[in-house]
């Protein structure tokens, strides 16, 4: 018998709480505005794509943006990647292509349909509220508030709306239309205005009367970079961020022959496949750290490395080389990466000569800073020693009560579907500081939780797991997408396509829900398991129960569902980790112990859900 | 019954046995018995104890009679030889299969019904000749497929679900199966894999005829208030007399054990069975004291659990009857008609 000490046992799990049930969702858990990714993607496979765009355009705003742009943060976390056998998907576990699904929706939906079935603004209700800057932040309040009767002022510096959506990301990544479009579903709801006016002083706009403002501007400013001759051959370095613009807007249309792109991020990706299209012809990306280490997404790099861009790696710029004003290349200084006792990297000169890589242009994408130098130092703002406002970390209120940040304003540069997140947390603040409500009590998120069973052996959802590999997004030929700066590489994958992916999806939504006063103990569950993740036990320690079940539960990010009210005393301990969410414990339960029940949740979003009154 | 097959997806640390096989290898078909049916844990723990023994399937032979226990076979092992035999006949089908093939493993497959009704005969039988098998039958004391009726192994007494009592005696399975001769006999409850899978691992290294009674409630028709097979009953009144470690080849036991605690037998193929003490003294090697105590848990209400006999030396019989090492089957008409000079000299030795 086991020595048990009552303190140290396994509290049953309490399934009301909204997150235990939501960290088995790894996708929606990931995902900065918990967009319900498995509702999606069934809904896809069933061919309604309306229906999913819709959960995804509450969600995140911008569905046919972030179906091409995401970063994707969910897909890592896909339940998918660790379940995979490896001989059956030569050799590589892969997460579901949750981002090109998410695309998917938005192309093939009905677009006169979702057109009209976009919400209007309501009567003024005598509030304005200013946002600076027209990215995926400010765009998310305005879309938030605008449906509850606010007024909305956006103010940016460019002559249309989208902000680094449109400047930063190349057309042949996102086609503009798909940015009118959806950038286009937010002015159309009404009391929203668009003011084509760059924002020069923080206090001129609090005397212009507004109720509350929303500083959505970004992280504007590309690192600069700082070696000898970078300004006797000033005219052929670029700063990439500023380059992309340009080009973007048709002010740039052409490009050296040879190019060296400094910098290993996404903005460095999107910069050497701009220049393949403008004439480079001997195009490098040229990184300090390892490749592993590179900020840059795995599938950007795969991207530019298929259309004849190497990366060159542990590499510093030491000295950009010219003659008579003109660059001629630069040098390169060898390094090696170096660990010391608490594994912090630092890269140290690895003795080999240095190198020297000839160029006609230079595009340097090796950061972006946030940079306010717009709001004056007694407008009642505190920043923090990095130059970042002081901020309530969920209500992104600044020191100055009716100021509120988002975006990569907030805390530095992240990504598109953060800024759509800080947006509909900013819209909650906004909301109820307007409304005299304390902007500290956040809404908790609407919750439903439903069998579905539907007979004897049926569910409401396909429960047979697929062993199909995931599936590779068709592209544009190469020789073609490089002739063409404005076509989309990516085609997105057609309808046969999308149900095939959409089926490697394991549901992880429908939940394995046990009552234990209905269990008889018979097993059953425990032998049909695919995944042995089910188990009837002495209670004990985690880290102890964690070794004696019958599979161990190697990962401790991920819960342990305990069970009790059995009639032997022990627990029932379910491995939340690897389940198939199949349903088979349901199925082969002979008393309903078990039961498949959806979670979905959704975000609550400003308004009367989230006011007292 | 399950409409999707158990998905190929596996937990990420199972692992392949000596023979190269993972546990799910050894899985079969779907079950398509009832859910929470105790005789689908047997598989499970069947199938545990095959992947545990480095088991070739296609070594593997399974017979099983008539009911929703000679069923099961489908759902464990699926790579092996299975037969479907005619009701309460899989004994004699199993005795000719031995005979015949004397290098399979030998896995009888039965139930109450079909051993202890229509087949009872046979039953004793093929214990009295030690045909060399694992015999289990899934006990649950009811007539699953017909609906409900009592069995010949329910307890007089035991109220069955429409509210009627048994006034039957009970066959014992255990009992009788020592009386006939076989020598490896244990009950288990198809709700304890911890207690059933070294018992099924031990048995099927026994030479010679190994018998389990394994108690498998009926959730259908048999696990209500009254019932003595029903999963609340079994786990209340389980008296388990031993706990069996099975260890293959001449392992030296390393762990450490109280004196007195553990006793060690020593079967015929080298393998060990060491048998925790959980309760009072049991010597499962003395037949006589077996019977007694069996018997005796009977009249006290207990379900007795263990190993509750084993002859370490056991016969089978091949060695009763003296065959050739090789399989008959393998003869060749050489080997099987060795000549009129040969049966010359045979019928000269008689005249």
């Amino acid at each position: 018998m086991l020595r048990r000490r009552l303190e140290f046992l396994l509290k049953p799990t309490d399934i009301a709480n909204p997150d235990y049930f939501h960290k088995v969702v790894d996708c929606q858990w990931a995902c900065p505005a918990h967009t319900p990714v498995p509702e999606y993607i069934r809904l896809i496979a069933h061919g309604r794509y309306s229906d999913a765009y819709m959960i995804n355009w509450k969600s995140n705003v911008f569905p046919g943006i972030l179906g091409r742009t995401c970063d994707r943060p969910c897909e890592p976390a896909c339940r998918r990647s660790r379940v995979e056998d490896e001989t059956l998907v030569k050799g590589k576990k892969e997460p579901v292509a949750i981002c090109r699904l998410k695309r998917v929706a938005a192309d093939y939906k009905d677009d006169d349909g979702i057109k009209a079935s976009m919400p209007k603004a309501p009567a003024k209700n005598g509030k304005k509220v200013a946002c600076i800057g027209g990215g995926p932040a400010s765009l998310t309040v305005a879309r938030d508030l605008a449906v509850l009767g606010y007024e909305i002022v956006i103010y940016d510096q460019d002559p249309k709306l989208g902000g680094f959506i449109r400047t930063q990301i190349p057309h042949f990544r996102l086609p503009e239309s798909v940015i009118d479009e959806e950038v286009g579903y937010i002015t159309d709801i009404g009391n929203i205005e668009f003011r084509h006016q760059r924002v020069d002083s923080m206090k001129k706009i609090l005397g212009e009367g507004y109720d509350a403002v929303f500083v959505g501007s970004g992280a504007p400013r590309g690192r600069d970079l700082d070696v000898p001759g970078r300004k006797e051959a000033a005219a052929n370095i670029h700063i990439g961020l500023d380059w992309l613009s340009s080009v973007s807007f048709g002010h740039i249309n052409k490009v050296g022959k040879r190019v060296i792109v400094l910098g290993g991020g996404n903005t460095a990706m999107d910069c050497c496949r701009t220049a393949r299209r403008l004439g480079g012809e001997d195009v490098k990306v040229i990184v300090r750290s390892g490749f592993e280490e590179m900020k840059a997404s795995p599938w950007e790099k795969e991207d530019a490395m298929g259309e004849d861009i190497p990366i060159l790696n542990m590499l510093v710029p030491k000295e950009v080389r010219h003659e008579g004003g003109k660059i001629k290349g630069i040098l390169f200084e060898k390094v090696k990466a170096e660990y010391d006792a608490k594994g912090r990297r630092s890269l140290v000169p690895s003795g080999d000569p240095d190198e020297f890589y000839e160029c006609d242009d230079v595009l340097v994408a090796i950061g972006q800073e946030n940079a306010f130098p717009w709001i004056e130092k007694d407008a009642g703002i505190e920043f923090d020693k990095w130059g970042l406002p002081q901020l309530g970390e969920t209500t992104l209120q600044s020191t100055k009560k009716n100021v509120f940040f988002g975006g990569d304003a907030a805390f530095g540069p992240k990504n598109i579907i953060w800024a759509a997140a800080h947006g509909h947390d900013a819209a909650i603040s906004i909301d109820k500081f307007l409304q005299g409500e304390n902007v500290e009590e956040r809404p908790a998120p609407g919750v439903n939780v439903v069998s579905q069973k539907m007979g004897i052996h049926e569910w409401s959802y396909d429960n047979a797991p697929t062993i199909d590999h995931r599936l590779k997004v068709p592209h544009r030929a190469k020789q073609e997408a490089l002739k063409d700066i404005m076509a989309e590489v990516e085609l997105g994958f057609d309808p046969q396509l999308a149900f095939k992916e959409a089926q490697r999806c394991l549901n992880c939504d429908v939940q394995t829900v046990f009552t234990g006063n209905l269990c008889i103990e018979c097993d059953a569950c425990v032998d049909i398991c695919p995944m042995d993740c089910i188990t009837f036990t002495e209670n004990g320690e985690e880290k102890d129960l964690r070794t004696r079940l019958n599979a161990p539960a190697i990962n401790p990010m991920q819960d342990l569902y305990i069970g009790n009210d059995l009639k032997t005393g022990r627990a029932m301990v379910k491995d939340e980790d690897v389940c198939l969410h199949c349903g088979l414990c349901a199925e082969r339960c002979p008393t309903g112990a078990w039961d498949m029940r959806k979670y979905y949740m959704e975000m609550t979003h400003a308004g009367q859900s989230c006011r007292k009154m | 019954m399950t409409y999707i097959a158990k998905p190929r997806l596996h937990h990420p640390s199972l692992v392949k046995n000596k023979a190269g096989y993972t546990r799910r290898d050894y899985e079969g078909a779907v079950s398509t018995l009832c859910a929470g049916c105790g005789h689908d844990s047997i598989s499970a723990a069947i199938i545990q104890a095959c992947y545990e023994l480095d088991i070739l399937p296609h070594q593997v032979a399974k017979l099983s009679g008539i009911g929703c226990s000679s069923k099961a076979p489908t759902y464990f092992v699926g790579a092996s030889h299975g037969f479907n035999t005619v009701h309460g006949r899989m004994p004699s089908v199993m005795t000719g299969a031995n005979l015949a093939n004397r290098d399979l493993i030998y896995m009888g497959v039965s139930g109450d019904g079909d051993s202890a009704s229509i087949g009872l005969g046979q039953f004793a039988h093929v214990m009295r000749r030690g045909v060399n098998m694992t015999y289990i039958v899934m006990n649950n004391g009811v007539y699953g497929l017909t609906k409900g009726q009592f069995s010949a192994t329910a307890d007089k007494g035991s109220i069955s679900k429409k509210g009627v009592a048994n006034s039957d005696s009970s066959i014992d399975m255990v009992s009788l199966a020592i009386l006939m001769g076989a020598t490896f006999v244990g009950r288990s409850f198809s709700g304890d894999k911890h207690q059933l899978v070294p018992l099924i691992k031990a048995a099927m290294a026994h030479k010679g005829a190994a018998f389990l009674d394994v108690i498998s409630p009926c959730v259908a028709f048999n696990n209500h208030a009254g019932s003595t097979k029903s999963y609340d009953y079994v786990r209340e009144h389980n008296e388990a007399l031993n706990r069996v470690d099975f260890i293959e080849g001449r392992e030296e036991i390393t762990t450490d054990y109280e004196p007195g605690t553990v006793t060690t037998v020593q079967q015929h193929d080298g393998s060990l069975l060491r048998l925790r003490k959980l309760g009072e003294d049991y010597d499962p090697s003395d037949k006589v004291a077996a019977m007694k105590r069996v018997q005796e848990g009977m009249h006290a209400g207990e379900v007795v659990t263990g190993l509750l006999y084993v002859d370490p030396s056991p016969k089978d019989l091949h060695d009763n009857l003296n065959t050739i090492d090789a399989p008959l089957n393998t003869l060749e008409a050489a080997d099987l008609c060795p000549g009129t000079s040969a049966l010359d000299r045979i019928n000269a030795s008689l005249r």
